[in-house]
């Protein structure tokens, strides 16, 4: 500012230069779009997730019957098994909106997948401990390298992988193509980690311990998990969208303060 | 003034042959880099006798394991500079507008990290699995493991070097996104070796490994090496 006035009087019909924060907002014109929609959306998504997570844990851990063999032990599958799957769903989503980055350059995949990370890495965080501790009673031991768990233990390490790049360049959009890269990688490597532990595990001990040897579910269990699945399914979402407009609304303040640095 | 008839100058096309001399002839003239890694492998598995004792039993069981898991850590340390020098003082910008495809360009590179890095940690492999007190007749079944294995591990750090490729803290970053994908290496390597009489299977699935890497992590690394020239 100081050198600025020092120098000869800008000419009064200076046009404002098509600067960073202006392109970033013409970027995100179709965010725009998203968010009025999103806002539209977010209080059925978190009300839909509130409800029917509290209706089916409350089913699931108080009015379900214990099972014959695990006791009350088996009320933490209710929200492990809808923790599982979301781990796997998230990391699904992740590759979805990694393609739709790579191929169309879609700027709110590019967001979406960056925001998708830390939730996926909650559920799948989620799974791993409610899992430990569904260990302890039924195994006797807080960890077992058992193959679902060491796959899942992995899996959570590739979401952490993610998370780190993605926030490791000074330009988001160098960020987002790595991320973008690593997530369609780590999709094609997902089955193979899975298949080769598989393999480990039946290599290194006998099949003592293994979740698919359990009887077929009960429906007074089934009903309680779907409505729990359902719920957490909800909650994803409804996170993912409120990061999202968040993230949204972030880029378009920045490209705004931006815009204004550059004007005066 | 009579015209001087300069000889046109020869333009010397890069190709995957040149970049590979140049790689090999950069490692050469930096032998400590090279010696870095391979020291480290021999300093971290000398480490382990001390750390659980020198009962031969013991080590004897868990030498393929060690030996697996030191070249893995070898292997990553020269994988910060494989791109890292060359998008500093813009070697990495002509390499891409040399015409070769970048696929090419990071296949080349990991080729030159195996022969600079993998190769001599499979010659520095049989002296440490004899000294952890590996069964004689089992070295050369771990060695057969580690020749696919530490290509897959050259094919997946050239592709995790591409991905970092100037980020904050690249270094401390590369660990954590290739020691995952390196996982079912390690499994079936490791696997062969224990495997006694059933180390076939193994072996051949860690080659399937090999097969699908080889294809598909340059082209990753490719994709990766634009993005960071952009």
């Amino acid at each position: 500012m100081e050198a600025s006035s020092t120098l000869a009087p800008t000419p009064a019909t200076t046009l404002v230069p098509p600067t960073a924060g202006g392109r970033s907002l013409h970027r995100f014109a179709n965010p725009g779009r998203f968010l009025r929609i999103a806002a539209r959306a977010q209080p059925w998504l978190t009300g839909v997730a509130l409800a029917a997570s509290l209706v089916g844990l409350g089913w699931g851990l108080f009015w379900a019957p214990a099972d014959w063999q695990q006791g009350d032990a088996v009320r933490i599958m209710f929200v492990h098994v809808p923790a599982a799957w979301l781990a796997s769903f998230g990391y699904l989503a992740l590759a979805a909106c990694s393609v739709a980055s790579l191929i169309w350059r879609h700027p709110l995949a590019d967001l979406a997948a960056a925001e998708i990370g830390p939730v996926g890495a909650g559920f799948t965080a989620l799974c791993l401990v409610t899992g430990s501790l569904w260990g302890k009673p039924m195994w006797g031991a807080w960890w077992v390298w058992d193959a679902r768990l060491t796959s899942v233990l992995v899996l959570f390490f590739l979401y952490l992988g993610h998370i780190a790049l993605v926030r490791a360049f000074d330009d988001p959009v160098r960020g987002y193509r790595a991320g973008a890269i690593l997530a369609l990688v780590g999709a094609v490597n997902v089955p193979i980690i899975k298949f080769s532990v598989d393999w480990w595990n039946t290599l290194h001990q006998p099949a003592s311990i293994t979740l698919t040897g359990a009887p077929t579910m009960a429906a007074a269990m089934l009903w309680p998990l779907l409505m729990v699945a359902i719920g957490f399914q909800f909650a994803f979402l409804a996170l993912v969208v409120a990061r999202l407009r968040a993230a949204v609304i972030e880029r378009r303040m920045r490209g705004l303060l931006m815009a204004r640095a550059a004007g005066a | 003034m009579n015209p001087i008839m300069l000889p046109a100058p020869r333009i010397r096309r890069m190709t995957p042959a040149s970049l590979l001399a140049r790689e090999l002839r950069l490692s050469l003239r930096h032998g400590a880099d090279t010696l870095a890694a391979i020291l480290f492998f021999v300093l971290a598995a000398s480490l382990f006798p001390l750390a659980i004792g020198p009962a031969p039993e013991t080590l004897g069981r868990l030498a393929p394991g060690i030996v697996w898991v030191c070249a893995l850590l070898a292997a990553l340390l020269p994988l910060d500079r494989l791109f890292g020098a060359d998008l500093e003082d813009g070697t990495l910008d002509q390499l891409l507008l040399s015409g070769m495809s970048p696929a090419v360009i990071a296949a080349t590179k990991a080729l030159a990290h195996w022969l600079t890095t993998g190769l001599p940690l499979l010659l520095a492999a049989s002296p440490i699995a004899i000294m952890l007190r590996l069964p004689p007749e089992t070295v050369p079944v771990l060695l057969a493991g580690l020749l696919p294995g530490t290509a897959i591990l050259s094919l997946i750090g050239t592709m995790g070097a591409a991905l970092v490729l100037g980020a904050r803290r690249g270094g401390v970053l590369l660990p954590l996104l290739v020691l995952p994908l390196a996982a079912p290496a390690l499994i079936f390597g490791v696997g062969a070796a224990e495997g006694g009489e059933f180390a076939r299977a193994p072996l051949l699935l860690l080659a399937a490994l090999l097969a699908a890497a080889i294809p598909l992590c340059p082209l990753a690394a490719g994709a990766g090496l634009r993005a960071a020239a952009e």
